[in-house]
């Protein structure tokens, strides 16, 4: 959804060659602190407002997710998980689910479609939807869930970290709406830090296995989570433990890929070869 | 036109059928090769642009399936395995060397051509089948992830299996002087029957008699 003049993109999809990249921007990331989230859903309205988005009014199936799932139209949503890892010791875990913004993006691997997906140098992940051409290579290919599929105009949508906003130096829309300091925005060497302190409070308040999550299968992720039982990731909603991009997808676009190009023109050149070594095989008057 | 020389190999309708699914095969495999690897993706041009090439792709693969049917359920009696059909497979070498005098007497159709009969029914029916597990926007977003993924990986493989047979294909054709008429005209020459499918000359002559 973003501009393609750009002149700091790390990576671009289904590209061969190198990207405009002479400009380098720090990377950047967003911090969520799902310890100090209290479910307000500011971050969804803000998103909205901010993105110009009105998803379809939907049902309640008696949890507060709202809407259930991310959608075209719903680039972030709050998980509620009740988890009762001790008895009688209800936790209300909320995690800000929406894309993680990867190092080593498993939606730009997958995609066909030539700058259909970038990725800017300060490691943001955005889809130009013009290139797009709604084939869902990018659900394949992401190991967390977070593409989705227009109906109406069968585009890829997911959250831009609004690459536009960061662009001109503000934070992302969420970060700025949110009331308790949950997420926050800047350098990620600036959120590692932030986040190590942060974990050295959960661990002096009890919480032993807190912890940052940031996950080293994809490279590390430009959106990174303070969990307070970061050893068990997928209580907050199946967040998954060691994401990291599908063998099949890699074997696909890491392997398949080049090899089958090259397979089907060693065809091509060996019959040209084999005619002009052994010649026609003619049986008479034709 | 004078036939005599001649043996009818195809029918009207096997050529028509054939050079249809020549036609069908040649939008879904450019299509697809366009989708494969981003040095082909000028290949969406033809189908007006990327978004097109994916609305058609999958369409065009449906058509080549139902097209080949045709030519499954009349030739495929002709390319069922017997045991000469191992004897030419062990002299395969000496007729890629030109030596095709050296090979046993085949029927219609030899051991090389009965391979790639099988090869493509097999391979098109891996692509039908996992072509549909992943087409969006029909089938695709009610399947398991894990299944969307293997068959996408399953899809590129064999359509580069097949691609390969068809190069072989055209090759041969090209290759064995004569042999484009079958397809062109539905003739070819006794010579040719001779050289190339001595038992199929055989069998032909003595029906005219």
């Amino acid at each position: 959804m973003s501009s393609l003049q750009s002149l700091d993109i790390a990576a671009r999809s289904a590209t061969t060659n190198p990207s405009p990249s002479v400009r380098r921007d720090p990377e950047v990331a967003k911090l969520i602190d799902v310890t100090s989230c209290i479910g307000c859903k500011a971050c969804q309205v803000a998103c909205m407002q901010w993105n110009d988005l009105r998803d379809e009014i939907g049902d309640n199936d008696g949890t507060y997710d709202n809407p259930r799932d991310l959608t075209p139209a719903s680039w972030t949503v709050m998980r509620f998980s009740e988890v009762e890892l001790e008895p009688n010791r209800l936790e209300w875990l909320i995690r800000k689910d929406g894309c993680m913004h990867c190092e080593d993006p498993g939606c730009l691997k997958a995609c066909p479609a030539p700058g259909a997906i970038v990725k800017y140098s300060n490691g943001i992940v955005d889809f130009i939807s013009e290139n797009c051409i709604g084939c869902g290579s990018c659900v394949t290919g992401c190991p967390f869930d977070i593409p989705r599929i227009s109906k109406k105009d069968n585009k890829a949508y997911k959250c831009s970290l609004c690459a536009d906003r960061v662009t001109v130096g503000l934070e992302p829309a969420c970060v700025k709406a949110c009331p308790t300091g949950a997420i926050r925005f800047g350098t990620k060497d600036d959120m590692k830090e932030f986040a190590a302190v942060r974990v050295v409070d959960l661990k002096e308040r009890g919480y032993q296995q807190a912890g940052l999550y940031d996950p080293a299968g994809v490279g590390g992720t430009h959106v990174m989570y303070v969990l307070q039982h970061a050893d068990q990731p997928q209580l907050y909603h199946g967040l998954p433990a060691n994401p990291r991009i599908s063998p099949l997808v890699a074997l696909w676009k890491g392997v398949l890929k080049p090899l089958g190009v090259l397979a089907m023109i060693g065809a091509v050149a060996g019959s040209f070869f084999h005619y002009m070594k052994v010649g026609p095989l003619e049986s008479g008057e034709d | 036109m004078d036939t005599t020389g001649y043996l009818q190999r195809y029918s009207d309708w096997d050529r028509m059928n054939h050079w249809a699914l020549v036609i069908l095969f040649f939008c879904t495999a450019l299509s697809g090769l366009a989708m494969f690897h981003p040095s082909l993706f000028f290949l969406a041009t033809l189908f007006g642009g990327g978004p097109w090439t994916r609305i058609l792709h999958p369409f065009g693969g449906v058509l080549v399936f139902v097209s080949f049917g045709g030519m499954y359920l009349r030739w495929a009696r002709h390319n069922t395995w017997d045991a000469d059909d191992r004897a030419w497979l062990d002299q395969a070498g000496a007729m890629l060397a030109g030596r095709a005098h050296q090979m046993p007497p085949v029927g219609r159709y030899n051991a090389g051509q009965k391979i790639l009969f099988w090869w493509m029914t097999v391979s098109l029916l891996v692509l039908l089948v996992t072509g549909l597990l992943f087409w969006r926007p029909y089938f695709a977003g009610y399947l398991p992830i894990g299944l969307v993924r293997l068959a996408t990986l399953a899809h590129s493989l064999t359509a580069v299996a097949l691609v390969i047979g068809i190069v072989v294909h055209i090759y041969a054709a090209i290759w064995v002087k004569g042999t484009t008429r079958a397809m062109t005209r539905g003739l070819v020459s006794e010579s040719w029957a001779k050289h190339h499918h001595s038992r199929w000359y055989a069998q032909m002559t003595q029906q005219k008699r």
